[in-house]
């Protein structure tokens, strides 16, 4: 394929996609139904939605009329199975299957719209368009750019969305230098939880001089919580194959490998599906777009640990060597993979490029705050009335993302807490609730963006718990290669064990709080020196509930077990 | 050479570039303390003791692995760094086993060491879960003790069996708190592709890799008055015995060691040196038969079990190119319960045979199947040096004050050519003085081999003997043994004989050594060797008249019927961890048996 080819399949894709985009379409269709086929409304029994709605459709004979399209998520985790029907764009909540006929002679035949299954804000408004949500009022969707409006893993949908423009800008109109210093204005940083400027990280490995360099996509997302990588990799794989490419252009490299865990069948499916189409139309391989340059990918599976999502350990991996971190430096982009200089960025990272190619940088510069630009996606979840996907420009606040996007805390409950970039991270109070959201911000209270988990707690929920769980998380997953992380996540994880149970002592805070700077100070790697967050953090915002299992024996929220009083324990 | 400035605890200094923080704090008298660190060998920063503070890092670095840069302002003294250090030992301490005073390592134990150092008080976590029991301590093996409980997983056992041997027959399996060092599957050292050499045992900082502790088997025999109880003495013994006792690597304290093993109730004390006289004899004679009238060439020395193991699991196809010797302790066991019964009438049932090895993996070879050619077991039980060293500590002898004593007869005779077995190249050299000798039936004019002396991996030299250009290859560590027998099986291997020892600097660095046994040490207890080689009146085996004299008396004469039977064995190909298909149950020699 060349680049003429190239703009000759867009053009006739993007025909059979006009309807979803609110232009006129040329074909017979009057309605496209999006069936989200997430994880999430799998889950939920999206199939057999699927099933009864295109059942419906025949029985009535739309067929000719009607396009029913799986897509990815489309976001609205909680309220699947949920289905979008454009052109308008109305979005169907828990939609069952004995649903499928009203909404095929109500909408699709009489043209009306079925209230009972459309959103209904918390104060009782009905939204029924999507742009009508204030879910999706507030979200910038970049790296999302496709979820839940494309099939999976149709290259041709891709491509009519836009997809391969950026490879072919930077093939065709751009040295490599140009596509490295495009990606270093637009100010995107890592977003996998380090937030290391991406475009430094490029020009530091084109910068190498080697044989062989490689690319690597880090989709060994494990924070508990954390999913957006999982959508980006399942819903939008092409998104991620494109932007590998276009980086192994700019830094030389012939050759990538897309780590993904094992427990995401689904994204290593996919992706694999879109790595065989996007050879076979020639997007991958040898010549790509009729030019000189060669690059093809290869997936290697994870096999279930956590700390395989460091950067190192995910290196040693791919070697085929135990997952283990080693001290940088060296760092991978200068001697990474196999020793050859080395870009290792996350898939949200990669997800985010194509549009940075296309659009120029100043346009993603322009969302965002002054040190963290762009848009971040963020996976609400917790004691929030909208779990979902979420994406929005950096900025945002705390406040305009729980109470507007998450549609606040359920059950009339009031927040306590957003606990944000998972095990390594930590927690932020109501007080703080106004906070725009960004990298320095998060990090000046204690916690970080990381890759972008937010848990919302409610005034059920016990800190001094939340810290063990977390901290059960870490010590479970840690590697086992550096002393403080191996046995200093065991001991911290007893020393909580010991105060929720009501055994603690007031010296077992002294000492928690002396091991925990202790191991955050020396851990070899990430995972060991961000794993006390947990701890810090709801130590320095909610230590009296820490006091009051040890000197009362009660928990505030009551959430864990106490001796009876008056009985010593 | 390109150097770096920079400013180490307000001292500004200029070191070389690629130093490490460590390497160059040791330039203005700071020695970071370190757990896990081996120059060259295992540079993990793992074990985070040796975590200093540089300026502007957002952690603590370990100055182990962290290169020096430009301007780099590091402080190893603050209160940060000295608590984190504490918290780690602390923590290390919180899940060793507090059962010093009873552990092999008491008092020769670098965390023991360290704690004290750092003035660690005691242990505040309270009843912290430990990541291992008494049942996973590993006795599988005839030679080396696994004892988890103990590890700190600094991982050098790892490294060295890796690096060093080429083998990594062990490495950390499991995760996280229940991390364990142990061979593929937790099975037992015994079942997987252990040379038994014992070097994971000299570099573990702790007791959780030791030998096989055998001095309750000796303690009974030497009670037991049905038994005559007689000992043997390897070559590197006596240059290292005296570490024991305190005195510097390299002291040469043979008459002293004869004095101490009377003390504690041997009924004859004799010498491996003996019969390393003898091995040079056959082997010798074995080479010349080889190069004259056509045998597998290059022909290898066969002395060093751990060696004897790793071919034949590695190179199994090789075996051929061994030599038939059996090596001196099992030349020795066996002439012990036939010769020396003989001579001395006793039945041989009654006697019970002991040797004092530098080596764990001689436990191994003495309960092979096949060295049983006097009709008994030929060696009971094998001490390593560390063994004796505590058996001797038991009956309170003083080192200083010990008269020197001479070796029993009849075997206790020997030569310089016979102690430098105990270096890397003194078997060679040892082999090629009486080669040249018999060969050319003329003196040999300079009887020092110097181009096989010394620690480089793989030496090499050529030797006029009469008309004969011998080429001879002497290598030590199983990494460099597997470069030599790489080229033998590719037949790039041009020479005749190739001398290889398992453990690196030879015996005298062998996995049964006093501890610490490091660079530094092998070099003096080397040195020690060929001191001892020059003080002996004679230097040449075939000059040794005991020899002579077994010869004469029993013998009869060189690869003889009786020395086939007693001195010569075969090899049995093993596989990595199986026997591969189609390789026969043992490879015949050319004519044994």
């Amino acid at each position: 394929m060349n680049f003429t080819e190239l703009e000759l399949l867009r053009a006739t894709a993007k025909e059979t996609i006009k309807l979803r985009l609110g232009e006129e379409p040329s074909d017979n269709y009057k309605y496209h139904v999006l069936v989200c086929g997430g994880t999430g409304c799998i889950s939920i029994g999206c199939k057999n939605t699927l099933e009864s709605l295109q059942e419906s459709i025949t029985k009535n004979n739309l067929q000719d009329q009607v396009k029913v399209v799986v897509t990815g998520c489309m976001g609205t985790c909680e309220m699947g199975p949920v289905i979008t029907v454009f052109p308008e764009g109305y979005y169907y909540c828990r939609v069952q299957p004995e649903d499928a006929d009203d909404i095929v002679s109500t909408h699709l035949m009489g043209g009306k719209i079925v209230e009972r299954l459309c959103y209904h804000a918390a104060d009782g408004s009905v939204q029924p368009r999507k742009n009508d949500m204030t879910f999706f009022k507030k979200q910038k969707r970049n790296a999302l750019r496709n979820c839940g409006l494309i099939n999976q893993t149709s290259i041709e949908e891709y491509i009519a969305m836009d997809g391969y423009k950026a490879l072919a800008k930077a093939l065709k109109q751009m040295t490599p230098q140009q596509v490295v210093d495009e990606v270093k204005k637009s100010g995107l940083r890592g977003r996998g939880g380090a937030g290391f400027p991406t475009g430094v990280k490029w020009q530091f490995v084109l910068d190498q001089q080697s044989d062989q360099k490689y690319i690597v996509c880090n989709g060994d997302e494990g924070d508990p919580g954390a999913f957006m990588d999982r959508s980006v990799l399942e819903d939008d794989p092409y998104s991620v194959i494109e932007a590998m490419t276009v980086g192994g252009y700019a830094v030389g490299a012939s050759k990538g490998f897309a780590y993904i865990r094992l427990e995401y069948p689904r994204a290593i499916d996919h992706f694999n599906k879109a790595l065989e189409r996007s050879r076979e139309i020639g997007l991958l391989g040898n010549n790509i777009l009729g030019t000189d340059f060669c690059f093809d990918i290869e997936i290697r599976v994870g096999a279930g640990a956590f700390v395989c999502g460091e950067e190192t350990a995910l290196l040693a991996s791919i070697e085929g060597r135990r997952g283990e971190p080693r001290p940088r430096p060296p760092f991978p982009a200068v001697s990474g993979l196999f020793n050859k200089p080395t870009i290792i960025n996350n898939v949200e990272s990669w997800a985010s490029i194509c549009p940075i190619i296309v659009n120029g940088a100043e346009w993603y510069a322009s969302m965002g705050t002054e040190k963290s630009k762009g848009t971040k996606v963020f996976t609400l979840a917790g004691k929030i009335t909208n779990t979902g996907l979420v994406e929005i420009p950096l900025g945002l606040t705390l406040r305009e993302m729980v109470e507007d996007i998450g549609g606040g805390v359920p059950d009339g409950k009031a927040f306590k807490a957003a606990q944000t970039g998972g095990p390594s991270g930590g927690c932020i109070p109501a007080a703080y609730l106004d906070t725009p959201i960004d990298y320095e911000n998060l990090a000046a209270l204690g916690s970080i963006v990381g890759s972008g988990g937010m848990i919302i707690v409610d005034e059920g929920t016990c800190m001094v718990d939340l810290a063990k769980f977390y901290l059960g998380f870490t010590q479970d997953e840690s590697c086992g290669k550096c002393t403080p992380c191996r046995i200093g996540t065991k001991r911290m994880l007893e020393i909580l064990e010991r105060i929720t149970k009501g055994l603690g002592k007031e010296e077992d805070l002294d000492l928690l709080v002396e091991l925990a700077n202790s191991v955050k100070a020396s851990a070899l790697c990430g995972l060991g020196q961000t794993a006390p967050n947990p701890i810090l953090s709801t130590l320095r915002y909610f230590r009296d509930e820490f006091e009051a299992h040890i000197k009362d024996k009660t928990c505030p929220a009551g959430v864990c077990k106490m001796p009876r009083k008056g009985l010593k324990s | 050479m390109a150097t770096v400035t920079l400013t180490i605890d307000n001292v500004k200094l200029e070191v070389e570039q690629g130093s490490t923080i460590l390497d160059a704090a040791k330039k203005i008298g700071i020695n970071i303390p370190t757990l896990c660190y081996m120059k060259e060998i295992n540079v993990i920063g793992a074990c985070r003791i040796c975590v200093v503070e540089v300026q502007g890092a957002r952690a603590l670095q370990a100055a182990c692995v962290t290169p020096v840069t430009e301007g780099m302002v590091v402080k190893t003294n603050s209160a940060v760094v000295r608590a984190s250090r504490k918290m780690t030992l602390e923590l290390i301490q919180s899940n060793h086993p507090q059962e010093c005073n009873t552990c092999l390592r008491n008092n020769n134990c670098e965390l023991q060491a360290l704690s004290e150092a750092m003035g660690l008080k005691e242990v505040r976590f309270v009843r912290p879960a430990q990541s291992h029991k008494k049942d996973d301590i590993d006795n599988s093996s005839p030679s080396i003790v696994r004892d988890p409980r103990k590890c700190i997983l600094c991982r050098r056992c790892v490294a060295v069996c890796e690096k060093v041997q080429g083998i990594k027959c062990i490495s950390t399996i499991n995760r996280g708190f229940e991390t364990i060092v142990a061979p593929p599957f937790n099975q037992g050292l015994n079942d997987v592709n252990c040379a038994m050499c014992g070097q994971c045992t000299l570099v573990c900082p702790t007791g959780a890799i030791t030998e096989v502790d055998d001095t309750g088997k000796v303690w009974r025999a030497l009670d037991d008055s049905t038994k005559h109880v007689v000992v043997q003495t390897a070559p590197a013994v006596r240059v290292a015995i005296a570490e024991e006792f305190g005195m510097e690597p390299g002291t040469v304290s043979t008459g002293k060691l004869v004095a101490a093993l009377r003390r504690l109730g041997f009924d004859s004390v004799m010498d491996t040196d003996f019969t390393a006289d003898l091995t040079i004899i056959e082997e010798g004679n074995e080479f010349i038969k080889r190069v004259t009238e056509g045998g597998v060439l290059p022909m290898i020395t066969s002395c060093s079990p751990g060696w004897i193991k790793y071919i034949e699991m590695y190179y199994p196809d090789l075996l051929a190119h061994l030599s038939t010797c059996k090596s001196p302790q099992q030349m020795f066991g066996a002439l012990a319960k036939s010769f020396y019964a003989e001579k001395k009438g006793i039945d041989p049932a009654t006697i019970y045979s002991v040797s004092i090895m530098p080596c764990t993996a001689k436990k191994f070879e003495a309960g092979r199947d096949e060295l049983k050619d006097s009709g008994y077991q030929d060696v009971d039980v094998v001490l390593t040096t560390r063994e004796l060293g505590r058996m001797l500590r038991e009956i309170g002898v003083d080192w200083e004050s010990l008269a020197e004593e001479e070796y029993d007869a009849p075997m206790g005779l020997s030569t310089g050519a016979a102690v430098i077995f105990g270096a890397t190249g003194g078997v060679m050299e040892a082999a090629v003085r009486t080669v040249y000798e018999v060969l050319t039936k003329e003196a040999m004019p300079n009887i020092n081999l110097t181009p096989v002396r010394g620690m480089e991996g793989i030496k090499e030299a050529t030797l006029k003997v009469g008309d004969l250009d011998v080429k001879v290859a002497v290598a030590h560590t199983l990494g460099n043994a597997r470069k030599l027998l790489d080229k033998i099986r590719a037949g790039e291997a041009d020479y005749h004989f190739i001398e290889i020892m398992c453990c690196p600097g030879g015996c005298i660095g062998g996995g049964g050594q006093p501890i610490p046994t490091n660079l530094e040490v092998r070099l003096k207890r080397i040195a020690g060797i060929y001191k001892a080689d020059e003080e002996l009146p004679i230097r040449k085996s075939h000059e040794n008249p005991a020899i002579k004299a077994v010869y004469e008396e029993f013998l009869v004469e060189p690869l003889g019927e009786k020395s086939h039977k007693l001195l010569h064995t075969h090899y049995v190909p093993r596989g990595v961890y199986r026997k591969p298909e189609g390789l026969p149950d043992r490879i015949p020699s050319e004519d044994h048996h």
